[in-house]
């Protein structure tokens, strides 16, 4: 068997459509799943439950039909470029984490392990990235908030880069115990290391990062839904406050970019929880070509589990104030992570 | 050709604005090191917080409220002139629009005060009708205030099992009245129609649903740590400052004031025959207006279901004239609403309209605290003070 050349330009045209394919679908299948199914279970909906006959399956594509027909209404005084840029650089942001997250062996976009500028203490710098890219997203919230003229979508804004900054430090404190106890950067690194451990000599599961970082994935979920803005953290958005927060002048195409930014990011941030503290991809004694098949199908299942607990959080709570939210990374988030590094960090020496 | 001694477009004026005129809207000093400039948004007339038509003028500094000025008015109707041109069994259809979600509440005190003036009185199945069906319309509306509030503070959930428990109250509403919203089925002398056949089960049921889900609300909302932080102590009302500014209901109640014209007014309706007891709570904030409510709605669903049990037969209706002349004299009256105190002054000279009619809604009052209310609270507490009063613009605005 001969291996099919393909050139690095065909390559690169293929990674492209299946990001460009897949960012979207994920957003589209949590919308429709969570959004539209298990709110309306949880909240004993109608609506959403109706069209189409079964299950209310027609709902998201009349949603879709509706956003896409919508007229493009810009403020008069708006700053025009950079109202239309700031919904592109909140969805390229999305699209950015999604290149490092591996489902499978050999199932990634980029692992970004072999790059030449990751090589050094670590091997790899696919967590480094994907946490780096992950907050690009604020630049674009703070682009649409001061470019659409309408002090409540400033407001929105500026709540939205106060919590963003804020949460980002929780959030890569909470990785950092898994980097610690892995040793590797590096995703796929982190995947093996829990494909290959054992449980107490019973290797059935491989080993669940969660069994030894509970603390850092309950930070990381935390913090991920504050980078999220959903609630119990969705003050930049608050509808009962500021209508949408800094969406408040966005119709159609461009509020779709927004949705799509927004349900995506959750989808990738759950897939990052799987991958880092659930075992990614792994299956037990699945190896090779196998699992390269096998390993989406494992990671997605995983991923929905996270989505769920999420979602679930965001249906039910509401939302803190400002300064509470504030009062929460500061004084709690951030000395927690850091004790949580501390001990795995003398556990790692000791044993 | 000819010339306009306007200038050109650009070169209009800067009209100044001396801030000082806005230093009566309220004297708050915050931030004083640190003068940044205040901002004012204008919250509404369309805000998915002001339940209608309110405009809150607020002056912001960064997330800090300065000063907050409430506007009203995008509502009126003008109820109170307009009743001088109907007769009495017609203005019930006007006053069941002024507090649209507890319309059938609206119209008893002004029967009762038709009736008072008329020296008749409504048999007491009559009575009892009236009672339940007040009561239930109180249960609609702080079903609706127990999802809302929860809505306002971020969580959706309580919002929607708010409104499916209240459809339950309309539905019964509905089957006695024909109405979910606007019965109009008060009578002077008594009211309309008697209740269709298995009501009373189908309304036991629903009672003993409404008790279940009061203690949903308890567990989902109340209990919530997040809620409490948002709600406990924000947006007190001292005792003394409600009653000054003529506080009422459940808001004043919730300030630790033992009154509820059920028990302490003159006797209207069958309240007496009842055993029920009045809820307060000494803290005053928008927790303690969540929760006195949850402890009412549970009261009168207790209330409902022992006038279920006690309810007696016999006629609906007095007798009573074919054209209702009310004979002259004035009256006063008014009872206690789910929004708070409701009261018509009615002036009549014989005819078969009311030559005058003042209308004292409770939610106008309510809302004349807000500008000392909001003083220097965040953002997000004007949400939570707006949505803990309770008020609605018709009531308001009449």
């Amino acid at each position: 068997m001969t291996a099919i050349e393909i050139g690095w330009g065909t390559t690169l045209a293929i990674k492209t459509v299946i990001v460009l394919g897949i960012v979207p679908l994920t957003a589209l299948i949590l919308g429709y799943v969570f959004l539209l199914k298990m709110m309306s279970h949880m909240q004993s909906r109608l609506g959403p439950m109706d069209p189409g006959g079964f299950h209310g399956w027609y709902q998201l594509i009349g949603d879709g039909i509706k956003f896409l027909q919508k007229e493009d209404i810009m403020p008069g005084e708006a700053d025009r470029r950079v109202f239309a840029l700031a919904p592109a650089i909140v969805v390229l942001s999305t699209f950015l984490v999604f290149v490092v997250i591996p489902a499978g062996p050999r199932v990634s976009v980029a692992s970004l392990d072999s790059a030449p500028f990751a090589k050094g203490a670590f091997d790899g710098v696919g967590v480094f990235y994907a946490l780096a890219v992950s907050s690009l997203s604020v630049i674009g919230v703070l682009m649409a908030g001061w470019a659409s003229s309408n002090k409540y979508a400033l407001l929105g804004a500026l709540r939205a880069a106060a919590q963003l900054i804020a949460y980002e430090l929780p959030l890569v404190l909470a990785v950092v115990g898994v980097v610690i106890q892995t040793g590797t950067m590096s995703l796929q690194g982190i995947v093996s290391f829990q494909q290959h451990g054992s449980l107490f000599g019973w290797s059935g599961v491989g080993f669940p990062l969660i069994l030894t970082q509970f603390v850092g994935f309950a930070l990381f979920m935390v913090a991920a839904q504050a980078e999220l803005t959903q609630p119990p953290f969705d003050m930049p958005v608050a509808e009962s406050e500021l209508v949408a927060g800094y969406m408040v002048e966005y119709t159609g195409f461009r509020f779709l970019f927004f949705f799509i930014g927004e349900f995506g990011t959750a989808f990738a941030f759950a897939a990052l929880a799987a991958t880092l503290f659930l075992g990614g991809w792994s299956v037990p004694w699945v190896h090779g070509t196998a699992a390269d098949f096998l390993g989406p199908v494992v990671l997605f299942a995983k991923v929905m589990f996270v989505a769920f607990l999420m979602f679930w959080a965001r249906f039910t709570y509401p939302r803190f104030r400002e300064d509470q939210l504030q009062a929460i990374a500061w004084k709690w988030l951030i000395p927690v992570a850091l004790a949580n590094i501390l001990l795995t960090g003398v556990l790692k020496v000791a044993f | 050709m000819t010339t306009t001694n306007l200038p050109p477009p650009g070169d209009l004026p800067e009209i100044a604005v001396d801030p000082a005129a806005f230093r009566h809207l309220a004297d708050a000093q915050v931030n004083v090191e640190l003068d940044t400039g205040d901002m004012v948004l204008n919250i509404g007339p369309q805000h998915p917080a002001t339940h209608g038509t309110l405009r809150l003028v607020v002056r912001l500094d960064g997330e800090r409220v300065v000063s907050a000025d409430p506007i009203i008015g995008y509502m009126h109707r003008g109820y109170e002139k307009l009743t001088e041109f109907r007769t009495y069994p017609q203005i019930t259809t006007l006053i069941n629009r002024i507090d649209w979600l507890s319309s059938f509440a609206n119209e008893v005190p002004f029967i009762e005060a038709a009736e008072h003036l008329m020296a008749i009185e409504a048999p007491p199945r009559a009575q009892y009708l009236r009672t339940i069906l007040t009561e239930l319309s109180r249960i609609a509306t702080f079903l609706l205030f127990l999802g809302e509030m929860g809505l306002q503070v971020g969580a959706i959930t309580p919002a929607f099992y708010g409104f499916r428990d209240r459809e339950y109250v309309l539905n019964l509403i509905e089957a006695v009245t024909g109405g979910r919203f606007h019965p109009n089925f008060n009578r002077i002398g008594g009211i309309k129609d008697d209740l269709p056949w298995g009501w009373i089960s189908e309304c036991r049921g629903v009672m003993n649903k409404t008790l279940a889900s009061c203690d949903e609300f308890d567990d989902l909302v109340v209990g919530n740590p997040i809620f409490q932080k948002r709600t406990r102590s924000i947006g007190i009302i001292p005792r003394e400052l409600g009653a000054a500014y003529g506080v009422s209901g459940s808001n004043l109640r919730a300030s630790g004031v033992d009154w509820d014209l059920r028990r302490d007014g003159p006797k209207y309706l069958v309240y007496d025959e009842l055993d029920w007891q009045v809820w307060t709570h000494p803290d005053g904030d928008s927790f303690s207006r969540y929760w006195v409510r949850l402890q009412e709605t549970r009261e009168s669903a207790r209330m409902v279901l022992q006038m279920l049990d006690q309810m007696p037969s016999g006629p609906l209706m007095a007798k009573v004239p074919r054209i209702i002349k009310v004979p002259e004299g004035e009256v006063f009256v008014n009872t206690e609403n789910p929004l708070g105190e409701m009261g018509y002054y009615v002036i009549s000279k014989g005819a078969t309209g009311p030559f005058r009619t003042k209308i004292r809604s409770a939610s106008f009052s309510n809302v004349s605290i807000l500008p000392w209310l909001l003083r220097g609270v965040y953002v997000p507490d004007i949400v939570t003070i707006l949505a803990s009063l309770y008020f609605i613009l018709g009531d308001i605005d009449r």
